[in-house]
């Protein structure tokens, strides 16, 4: 018998809220990606676990969008990242904040 | 967590140690002072997250996971590093905003204590095996290739089309500004 | 004949229409002329009606000009009440109108707005005849507002002057509380009666409850105070003296303030439905007549005690209808008519040929300087102060027999009110006409040289236009009393009177034997007080122990209303404008200001610009949905 489900999401939430507690918590505007990165690996072994549950590889079908769609977030958030770094070099997350209210 | 104990013995262990990795990789995404060790530990984690898959019986996303994040997304964080020089050592102890820190670690503990207990409750729902059975007899890739080409079609061309734009927009946004050119032209019409 | 009455009002009415447009073009003199002319040919239209009046025994009379308000049972007419009563008014209304106006041609000459007065006179007496000729109380209450305005209008004339400005205001406000009581009335009588037309009003008279009648005609005295200046309500004439004194004369002395009495006499049927009213009535008039009195013996300028006299001898009519002396009171009206406009018109004169001085303690001596200006003022004096056989001497008399009839507490007020009436007029005389001139030494000198504006140094005669009318009210004043002696069938006034006022008047007044006897020490009083004043006034001005100070500030009655009305007022105003509108309307809508810049201000902070801090409240906002899932779900 394999290992029910339940860790395994717990495995995956507290991938997540490491993640996210990373994004909050780090200025380093790359390593504030990874973290990103982290969070939706913890929503694709989320969508896995389901899919073996519920028996339904439509999960893994969604999992395979998710990657799809990372990969190009990826991608255009390292081309913008570029673009600021172009005229700030050493810039981190807490220098862009021109839209102070 | 008695399921757990129930479970033999090599599974077990296999979780244990995937699981290990992957949370350990994550903190040390987290607090790792250089960029470059941080994408390194985020290698770890997704390594220890494709071995899970695996554990779960997507082996074709396991594969994915590995060719896709762990070789091609780590490796375009490493470009970035190295080129643009993004590789300072940030100042961790440090932080310049108040509250953000213990807020911060105070929001996650919540967050994890909900969906834990979230978790233990049996609400999941609804008629299995709609889109086709995952576990039992047969391929992943074949099921998976199956349910994608069929069920899931248009968000298949729709992502592809993403992947085109997101290469234009890349080239877009990367690419110098045309200053130069622009005064040459202001020059020549005086 | 009667059909000419439509001719009463409408003349003077055409007079003003002309004025309003043509009177700048047509200036100094000609558009006085075009206004005397008006009101003269009113006049002659009124003796014309009378006439005819009197070949149909007196018989009322009705001319519709149009129907007004025809709103399903209640209709209100603009009609012409040709009657006794009414003929009355209007003959002397236009006759000593048409003697002032010719008067105020010479008076007003080389005023700036010279025209602007005579437009302001001519609607004045067209109100004052739509008031007395009205047929039903609408048009009268048209006619009584019509007259307060011009009123505000006279008196304010030299408006650039503050004290003359404030005059006409306060005249105008005072006379407000008294119309409140006069709409009240009309009210009333409407609501019980169900009409408001003079002859099914009379009509319905009787069935009247008395304590509505009561109410109705205590409400229609607050009106007539308002109008005739009887307490409380009197304050604004002696401060209505900062109008030109034509302006005095016309409406302050003749037509205006007698409004008041025509309106009591008219309500005669009613009045005998209500006979605590009347006592009422005759007591405020008693009480009147000897304040005002008092106040006269003690005031310095010239026509301050004329104002004052004025209030005395109205409180005499009011005295007289009280009594249920209606003919007495109407006959007093018309004498008083002629001699207080003879004496104010003289007080012009006077004014005019001193240079616009009005003290009287600059005055003196000035029979010698101004021969027609003090001989008919001495016709004048001695008209009021009750001297046989001048016009005051009967009508006075007539009333204080009524009086003695009533009570003797009345009769006993009105015969010290005439020795002080006596005795203060022969001051006046006294210190203008009499004794040493006060005016060529000294600094009495230096005054009058600095009004000089190009006449002499010393006082001169009027022009023609003004002494004119000066003789003519002089002869009026001495041979006026002839339209009701009291004996038949010299008692003209009274029959002609009759069908309007006789059946609700007194039935048996006092035996002629007393009415003689009461004549007889009346006239004894009154030749000992002029005496008296004469003696002491003639030889010296300086007699400050006859003139205390509280009959000079008029028993502080004024001061008296501006504290208790004035001040709680003006706290009111200051109030709401301090409190109320500062604080409370103005803050709140600052407040809600305020309000949403401070919380906009506040809530600015929540933009910090770090996009650290924007997720974490992303990371808050989830961590609550999470709560709220285990919450439901547990």
């Amino acid at each position: 018998m394999s290992i029910s489900p339940g860790p395994y999401l717990v495995v995956a939430a507290a991938l997540f809220t490491i993640g996210a507690v990373g994004l909050l918590v780090r200025r380093n505007v790359l390593v504030m990606f990874m973290c990103v990165e982290l969070m939706l690996n913890a929503a694709n072994l989320s969508f896995v676990t389901f899919a073996r549950k519920l028996n339904d590889i439509g999960g893994q079908s969604a999992v395979f969008f998710v990657m799809v769609v990372a990969a190009a977030e990826v991608v255009i958030g390292l081309g913008i990242i570029v673009a600021i770094f172009r005229r700030q070099s050493g810039a981190t997350a807490d220098d862009l904040h021109m839209l102070k209210g | 967590m008695s399921p757990v104990l129930a479970a033999t013995k090599p599974d077990l262990l296999v979780f244990i140690a995937a699981s290990a990795a992957v949370l350990s990789g994550a903190i040390g995404v987290v607090v790792a002072r250089h960029p470059v060790h941080s994408a390194l530990m985020l290698i770890q984690t997704l390594f220890g997250v494709a071995v899970l898959f695996v554990a779960q019986g997507a082996d074709f996303l396991a594969a994915v996971q590995i060719i896709v994040y762990a070789g091609a997304i780590v490796v375009l964080f490493l470009f970035v590093i190295m080129l643009i020089g993004v590789d300072k050592e940030e100042n961790v102890a440090a932080e310049p905003l108040r509250l953000q820190r213990p807020l911060a670690l105070a929001l996650g503990a919540l967050s994890l204590l909900e969906i834990v207990l979230l978790s233990r409750t049996e609400w999941v729902t609804g008629a299995s095996s709609l889109g086709g059975a995952a576990n039992g007899a047969g391929d992943n890739v074949v099921k998976l290739g199956r349910s994608v080409f069929t069920q899931y079609l248009y968000a298949f061309e729709i992502t592809s089309i993403l992947l085109i734009i997101a290469v234009v927009g890349a080239v877009f946004l990367a690419r110098r500004p045309p200053r130069s050119r622009s005064s040459e032209q202001l020059e020549e019409q005086r | 004949m009667i059909h000419a009455a439509f001719l009463i009002p409408l003349l003077p009415l055409l007079g003003f229409a002309l004025l309003v447009v043509a009177g700048k073009r047509l200036g100094d003199p000609l558009a006085g002329w075009v206004a005397t002319l008006a009101v003269a040919g009113a006049f002659v239209a009124s003796v014309i009606v009378a006439l005819g009046l009197h070949q149909h025994h007196q018989h009322a009379q009705t001319q519709l000009i149009f129907e007004w308000l025809p709103v399903g049972g209640f209709h209100v007419n603009a009609s012409i009440l040709v009657d006794p009563l009414s003929m009355t008014m209007a003959l002397f209304v236009t006759g000593v109108g048409a003697l002032i106006h010719l008067y105020a041609i010479g008076y007003m000459h080389g005023d700036s707005r010279y025209p602007r007065f005579f437009v302001y006179l001519n609607l004045f007496i067209f109100s004052m005849l739509s008031l007395v000729l009205a047929d039903n109380f609408v048009m009268m209450f048209l006619g009584w507002e019509g007259v307060g305005a011009c009123s505000y209008l006279l008196v304010s004339f030299w408006f650039e002057r503050p004290a003359a400005a404030s005059a006409g205001k306060k005249a105008f406000v005072t006379n407000r509380v008294g119309d409140f009581g006069l709409m009240t009335a009309m009210f009333l009588i409407f609501a019980h009666v169900g009409s408001l037309t003079y002859g099914p009003v009379f009509a319905a008279a009787g069935g009247l409850g008395r304590g509505t009648a009561t109410a109705i005609c205590l409400l229609l005295l607050l009106g007539a105070c308002g109008k005739s200046a009887q307490l409380p309500l009197y304050v604004w004439l002696p401060d209505a003296m900062e109008g030109p004194t034509p302006v005095s004369a016309l409406i302050h002395a003749a037509t205006m303030v007698t409004a008041g009495v025509y309106l009591m006499a008219r309500v005669a049927p009613l009045l005998a439905q209500a006979p605590d009213a009347a006592t009422t009535i005759a007591w405020v008039g008693a009480a009147t007549a000897l304040f005002a009195a008092t106040v006269a013996c003690a005031q310095n300028d010239i026509k301050r005690v004329l104002a004052y006299s004025t209030i005395s001898q109205l409180g005499y009519m009011f005295l007289a209808v009280g009594s249920g002396a209606y003919v007495a009171g109407l006959f007093h009206m018309v004498t008083h008519a002629f001699f207080k406009a003879l004496l104010f018109l003289g007080a012009g004169s006077v004014i005019h040929g001193m240079h616009d001085e009005q003290d009287m303690k600059r005055m003196g001596a000035l029979r010698k300087w101004m021969p027609i200006t003090s001989a008919t003022f001495i016709v004048g004096w001695l008209a009021i102060a009750g001297v046989p056989p001048f016009a005051g001497f009967w009508s006075k008399d007539d009333i204080l027999a009524a009086a003695y009839h009533k009570g003797f507490a009345l009769w006993l007020i009105g015969f010290v009110t005439a020795g002080l009436t006596a005795y203060y007029m022969t001051r006046q005389v006294a210190l203008v006409f009499f004794g040493r001139a006060r005016w060529g030494t000294g600094e009495e000198a230096a005054h009058v040289a600095a009004n000089q504006e190009g006449h002499g140094a010393t006082p001169h005669e009027s022009p023609w236009t003004m002494w004119v009318p000066l003789v003519a009210l002089a002869l009026l004043a001495t041979f006026g009393w002839l339209i009701n002696a009291p004996w038949h069938p010299a008692n003209f006034l009274e029959r002609w009177l009759d069908p309007v006022v006789g059946a609700f008047s007194v039935a048996h007044g006092p035996s002629t034997a007393i009415k003689v006897s009461l004549a007889a020490i009346t006239t004894v009083l009154g030749l000992g007080a002029i005496g008296l004043g004469f003696v002491v006034w003639d030889r010296s001005a300086e007699h400050s122990e006859l003139e205390p100070e509280i009959l000079r500030q008029a028993w502080y009655i004024d001061p008296a209303y501006a504290a208790v009305i004035e001040r709680p007022g003006e706290m009111l105003a200051n109030f709401s404008a301090d409190v109320i509108d500062h604080g409370l309307i103005d803050g709140s809508v600052n407040g809600v200001a305020s309000l949403v810049r401070d919380s906009g201000r506040e809530l600015r902070r929540l933009q910090t610009g770090y996009v650290r801090n924007y997720a974490l409240g992303i990371a808050a906002g989830t961590a609550a949905m999470l709560a709220y899932v285990v919450v439901r779900t547990w």
